[in-house]
């Protein structure tokens, strides 16, 4: 088994080398059971949830219980779920796509995701047989929901500074928990709670904790900018007395669970954010085909159409950078042998795997969430500020995905702070990838890409990632262990890896959709790909040259920005005549369409 | 109880129809069951959930249908037919279908056809009946309930907004209105199963038919959109006025008087 897990592209390391495209799983691949669970899930959305998220959204959350019990009844809550625990056991892809279809219901979606992610994964996951076998089958159904609980007054980006505390009795049965856990997701009527505590103020640890035991209540429903529809309470623990044989995982090691549900929050989150785009974007583009002005469809105005080719190229390099992360995922947890499926410390060190690109997703896809959302808003006018159309609503909703599951920030600073640690720990050897790209620059020679389709897009991926490395080699160099202070320069870093990773997603897809469908029915693909990689490129040389000038000086500078100069030398794509031809489909399918 | 459904898919009630050298578009477009004949795989499925048997999902086309019979499979349906006629019919009509699905059915057991009223594309609500004629058994058209007692069934029919009531008894063929039942989505765990169920893919060849024997009866002329419908006008001033203009432009811009 070890030796399959060899094959397996490892975390972080498309950096340094080069992906073809038969290693990335792209949405074209889609099984007909992907999609016709996918329909399911957008029928129950627009038939069930959507006629009745007002009263949702007026916190009437009884209907998000019975809304939640009939997604149950359809298997919408156990694809997680291994089969022997009632539940489903599909693959990822299929728990990725049902998040991306929820979306549309925007705080609705937000508690079915905290039941079927951070509520029930924990446990799926990390919870020993007994355990497995107590919650899983009700939370597969619906008949028990879920909700997770971290996040403290005092503690929001720093978890392990939580003030929770948990001492076990005298007769060494419960450990008395006590503390606040505060903005819980699912609170309002949440069964079970996988809590946070310090068991005698140090050792942080993970707890079942069900609504039904002693000490355990709830505050009041907060008033929140968007996701209304949700619950979110505060978790009041008062001597909350939780039986010894709750304890999820190993005593002292919670943050291990934590960090990794983060890691799985954060890739589904860019689902999510991937799936909303797309519903605000549709929105948009129909309310343009439909409204007049001038005696003309807004849709058909040059700069409208600049707005449509500008969002769905980003938007389509979100939906390929999340779904090849989804796929990256499935591809390692379906070849964990049935022994290492069962042990929590193989399953935590294959989602820590890609924490890279969980971050990544996290704060690209809710950027591009929020960029769609925002200029839908805008494309609608002052109609757009009015309550009465649904984009008011995807706009308020939106915000919170550059916030919650770690903000965009501190996602940013974990990319460049977990390649570091990779490289000491001997999985990447970037190190010396940097060094052989330091004497490489000094011969450097800019190339002519051929004419064919992509053949500057590659180029410039491979441009982009010499960029990358030299930029972070320069930096490590410059500050070693202090680099951590220069955050500054770390973001700049982390934000050339994203649009490489965005960048390349989007080229790789593209490029096996020609090989199996031809150039002329990919012909949206591929524009989008211009598009997007010259946007991107643009931004990384930016990027590059802030921070060589911050890390270097005097002549070292003047070679750098020399070396940067013929990396990024190339003759751009004219993207307005690209974005004009885009948004032609868009308005006829009036939708994102590939 | 031995029951059949005729299914046909079809466009999605949201495409946008656009027509192309003189046929429809059919390229990127989203396929469905027809919504009538996802009332029929609902009824009949319920059906059988109360007086056991098994539910076979039949339709005529090509294999593009087979995502919509798996979808009936998923929904709960035990088995599927596609008659694939692809390769040997060039041009269809409604007798073309109901004579291929007779010469099928006509050496089964049959105990009940559903099919949909009608098809949201051609809306011919031919090929049921056509059906029943052709295996001599009786049909009912536009039922909106169904209740079946041993060999006896009744059922209420929809008229044109009123409601008849009619017993007869099986074998028996009926099509579904609006209002029969409330269709329910194909759970994920009716999806995985119906990976694993029978659907067999027949051709002319497999029934005997020769392409002479099914040859369409009609033929189309010309497929032409319907003309964009103007913006209505709003006559406004006084009750006289309005009626004089009403007359003048009756006269110059209708010319209808």
């Amino acid at each position: 088994m070890a030796h399959s897990l060899d094959s397996v592209v490892k975390g972080g390391s498309f950096l340094i080398e080069d992906i073809r495209a038969d290693q990335v799983f792209t949405p074209e691949e889609f099984t007909e059971e992907h999609l016709m669970i996918a329909k399911t899930t957008e029928d129950f959305i627009g038939n069930e949830v959507l006629p009745i998220l007002d009263k949702l959204e007026n916190h009437e959350f009884e209907y998000s219980v019975k809304l939640l019990k009939q997604a149950g009844e359809l298997g919408l809550l156990g694809t997680d779920v291994p089969e022997e625990y009632g539940g489903l056991g599909l693959d990822k892809i299929t728990s990725a796509l049902i998040a991306e279809k929820m979306a549309r219901a925007g705080g609705f979606s937000i508690s079915h995701g905290a039941h079927v992610g951070i509520g029930s994964l924990p446990i799926v996951l990390f919870g020993n047989e007994e355990q497995k076998q107590k919650y899983l089958p009700l939370l597969a159904t619906g008949e028990k929901l879920a909700a997770y609980a971290l996040t403290e007054p005092g503690s929001g980006s720093d978890a392990l500074g939580a003030k929770t505390v948990a001492k076990l009795n005298d007769a060494g049965t419960h450990y008395l928990l006590n503390g606040e856990k505060q903005w819980i997701t699912n609170a309002g009527f949440a069964d079970v709670f996988v809590v946070y505590a310090k068991i005698d103020g140090d050792k942080f640890t993970a707890f079942i904790v069900e609504r039904e035991f002693p000490g355990v209540s709830v505050g009041a429903e907060e008033r929140k900018m968007g996701i209304k529809s949700s619950s979110t309470r505060t978790l009041i623990l008062e001597d909350a007395a939780v039986p010894v044989e709750n304890v999820l995982g190993e005593i002292g090691r919670g943050h291990v669970i934590a960090f990794n549900i983060l890691n799985i929050g954060r890739y589904k989150l860019g689902v999510g954010a991937v799936g909303g785009a797309k519903s605000a974007f549709e929105i948009t583009v129909k309310y343009a085909n439909q409204r007049k002005q001038f005696k003309q469809s807004i849709s058909q105005f040059n700069l409208t159409k600049e707005k449509f080719g500008t969002l769905a190229s980003e938007l389509y390099a979100t939906e390929s950078s999340v779904y090849r992360t989804v796929g990256l995922f499935e591809e390692r947890m379906s070849k964990l042998s049935d022994a290492q499926a069962q042990d929590g410390k193989e399953i935590a060190k294959s989602i820590a795997e890609y924490a890279i690109e969980c971050s990544l997703n996290k704060v690209f896809a809710s950027e591009t969430l929020d960029h769609v959302v925002d200029e839908g808003v805008q494309i609608h006018g002052g109609y757009g500020f009015m309550q009465e159309y649904e984009i008011e609503r995807a706009y308020r909703d939106s915000r919170i995905n550059r916030i919650f599951e770690g903000t965009n920030e501190i996602n940013r600073l974990l990319v460049p702070g977990t390649y570091v640690r990779k490289a000491f720990k001997g999985e990447l050897p970037l190190f010396e990838k940097a060094q052989k790209l330091q004497e490489e620059l000094m011969l450097l020679m800019p190339e002519l890409p051929g004419e064919e389709a992509l053949a500057l897009q590659k180029y410039l991926v491979k441009n982009a990632k010499k960029i990358a490395l030299m930029a972070a080699g320069l930096a490590v160099q410059k500050y070693g262990t202090e680099l951590e202070q220069e955050q500054e320069v770390l973001v700049n870093i982390a934000d050339i890896v994203s649009n490489v990773y965005a960048m390349e997603s989007a080229v790789l897809r593209t490029e096996k959709a020609i090989a199996r469908d031809g150039l002329e029915k990919s012909k949206q693909k591929l524009l989008y790909t211009e598009i997007f990689t010259q946007e991107a490129f643009n931004k990384i040389e930016q990027d590059a040259k802030e921070t060589l000038i911050a890390v270097s000086s005097g002549d070292t500078l003047m070679m750098m920005l020399s070396a940067l100069r013929k990396l990024t030398r190339h003759n751009p794509v004219n993207v307005i005549a690209k974005k004009r031809e885009a948004a032609e489909a868009i308005i006829k399918a009036e939708k994102y369409t590939v | 109880m031995n029951i059949f459904v005729l299914l046909k898919r079809t466009f999605d009630t949201e495409e946008k129809i656009s027509i192309a050298n003189g046929v429809i578009n059919e390229d990127g477009a989203e396929f469905i069951i027809n919504p009538y004949d996802e009332y029929a795989v609902e009824e009949a499925i319920q059906i059988r959930d109360d007086h056991g048997g098994e539910v076979t999902v039949l339709t005529v086309g090509n294999e593009d249908a087979e995502k919509q019979l798996r979808t009936a499979l998923a929904m709960g349906a035990d088995k599927a037919v596609l008659i694939n006629i692809e390769d040997d019919v060039e041009y269809s009509d409604q007798y073309t279908t109901a004579k291929i699905i007779a010469e099928y059915l006509k050496d089964k057991e049959v105990d009940l056809i559903i099919a949909g009223n009608v098809a949201i594309d051609n809306a011919s609500g031919q090929v049921g009946p056509r059906v029943a004629d052709l295996l001599d058994i009786p049909y009912i058209t536009t039922i909106t309930n169904l209740t079946i007692d041993g060999k006896n069934v009744s059922v209420v029919r929809d008229v044109e907004g009123d409601e008849e009531k009619i017993e007869t008894t099986l074998p028996l063929l009926v099509t579904a209105q609006q209002g029969l039942n409330d269709p329910r989505y194909p759970s994920l765990p009716g999806i995985m199963k119906a990976k694993k169920k029978p659907l067999a893919t027949l051709e002319l060849d497999d029934l005997d038919l020769e392409e002479e024997d099914v040859e369409a009866k009609t033929k189309t002329i010309e497929i032409y959109l319907p003309q964009q419908k103007q913006a209505g006008k709003l006559l406004t001033g006084e009750i006289e006025e309005q009626v004089k203009e009403l007359v003048s432009l009756l006269h110059t811009e209708a010319k209808v008087i």
